[in-house]
């Protein structure tokens, strides 16, 4: 048994919050100087050529990447042989926000009420969090400040287990077309196929936690992903959808086993400016 | 690469007539923050008979909700919002005289006629692009609805501001024809296929 202090689950979240929001992943930024070679739109290459440049001066001057910083989500790996001491896991990653959140400079975003007086709870918190328990004696914290704007077109539908992976694709594909700009393209799609309702949605927002170009273990699944990006950049949406033939970076596929009546399918997007950090204690 | 345009604000009928979809413009001057919760007040108030609290006719409405400056900055990152949910308010505030509108994405059917008629036109700026576009706002002041916070009206200076013409006067859409252009799938684009 090993023991975390939740002051130091604290600091590190909030300090997940704020890197996050001002630093691109490599591999993202790797992926969209990738696509700025390949895109045949001359607005499209402008577009890409702006949002490198964003990444270049949010790095220097310390400004957040996008005004919008998010939902703070936190997907949470808890050895099951640490002990948390000194205060309650949720609060303490709850605090961690409102301090990140504060000390950043960051945008608080978190209405209570989501149909009523839509009171702003003037600290980003709560956070939406994700725990899950595993083997081992550290914790794992996989932080993502999610986009509203892209969080809005998630879809999710039940299609016949018959309709199979051409279902997949079509909805894909469908959900895409009709978000048009919104979802800030270039994006990275996550997908998650099977379990039930709840799992499939958990499971496409996970997969955004891969690193871009990293495929699912299972070939048939790779397989997938492959396709499916193919055939999300054949839409010609483009970045920021004035058209062009880069429309997502990359698309990530996980599934799960699900009922003999189902084929549950969830479409969670992420846009161009995909930024999570991970820490372990 | 594209070459951009140079506007001085405010928006003239001429400017606006000269302009077409996929156009890159930079403007410079005035321009006005509004999003869901200043535009929903406006309308309102609009209706009630009230007086508004700034004169929107020739103005420029950039859809927008900023993080909060850091010592010595005039304001912090500050990309577009999506303009979609703002279709509901945006035949009035036309009405009312605005003559452009900045966000990201597409707008739908009623909202581009609206533009049309209205002689108006609908601009994108690179939504993500905070920081970059945060450079071009040289002073940002709270001019209305303060209580609002990220969401209140502000007046920003603006130098060089960088977007593109999605919506010209002349019922142009560059979502739609942008995507007619580089589609290779053989599947239909859907019906206002802008995303709207």
């Amino acid at each position: 048994m090993r023991e975390i202090e939740a002051a130091a689950i604290t600091e590190t979240v909030a300090r997940l919050a704020v890197e996050s929001t001002h630093f691109l992943p490599k591999d993202v930024e790797g992926a969209i100087r990738d696509a700025r070679e390949t895109e045949r739109s001359p607005l499209g290459v402008q577009i890409i050529d702006e949002i490198l440049e964003n990444a270049e001066i949010a790095r220097e001057r310390m400004l957040p990447l996008c005004q919008d910083t998010g939902t703070a989500v936190v997907h949470v790996e808890l050895g099951q042989d640490v002990h948390v001491s000194g205060g309650y896991l949720i609060d303490a990653i709850n605090a961690g926000i409102e301090q990140g959140y504060g000390e950043g400079y960051l945008r608080k975003s978190i209405v209570e009420h989501p149909f009523g007086t839509r009171t702003n709870t003037g600290t980003n918190a709560p956070g939406v969090i994700q725990t899950e328990i595993v083997p081992g004696e550290q914790i794992h914290i996989g932080f993502m400040p999610k986009g509203g704007g892209c969080e809005n077109m998630s879809r999710y539908q039940n299609f016949l287990p018959g309709e199979g992976r051409r279902a997949v694709i079509d909805f894909v594909c469908e959900t895409v077309d009709v978000s048009g700009g919104n979802p800030c393209p270039p994006l990275i799609i996550g997908v998650g196929v099977g379990g039930t309702a709840e799992k499939a949605m958990t499971i496409a927002k996970h997969s955004l936690f891969r690193k871009v170009g990293e495929r699912n273990p299972d070939a048939e699944v790779a397989a997938l992903e492959g396709d499916l990006l193919e055939a999300v950049n054949a839409l010609g949406v483009g970045p920021q959808a004035v058209g062009g033939s880069t429309t997502a970076l990359d698309v990530f596929v996980e599934t799960f086993p699900t009922h003999i009546a189902a084929l549950p399918v969830a479409v969670n997007i992420q846009c161009h400016s995909a930024r999570t950090k991970h820490a372990v204690l | 690469m594209a070459e951009s345009r140079a506007i001085t604000l405010p928006l003239t009928d001429e400017v606006i007539d000269g302009l077409r979809i996929g156009d890159h413009v930079e403007f410079s001057g005035v321009i006005h923050t509004a999003r869901d919760a200043a535009h929903k007040r406006i309308v309102a108030m609009a209706d009630a008979g009230e007086e508004l609290p700034l004169d929107l006719r020739g103005q420029v409405i950039y859809y927008v909700g900023p993080t909060p400056p850091r010592e010595g900055q005039v304001i912090g990152s500050a990309g577009p919002t999506t303009a979609m949910r703002l279709d509901p308010y945006t035949p009035r505030m036309l009405e009312l005289g605005v003559k452009g509108m900045i966000g990201k994405g597409g707008r739908g059917q009623t909202v581009r006629e609206a533009i049309q008629a209205g002689h108006a036109i609908y601009c994108i700026a690179v939504g993500g692009t905070g920081a970059l576009l945060n450079r071009h706002i040289r002073s940002a002041e709270v001019v209305a609805f303060e209580d609002l916070g990220t969401e209140a009206i502000r007046r920003l200076e603006v130098d060089r501001f960088p977007a593109i013409v999605v919506n010209d006067a002349f019922g142009g859409d560059l979502l739609e024809a942008g995507r007619r252009q580089y589609r290779t799938s053989s599947r239909p684009v859907p019906i206002g296929g802008s995303g709207a």
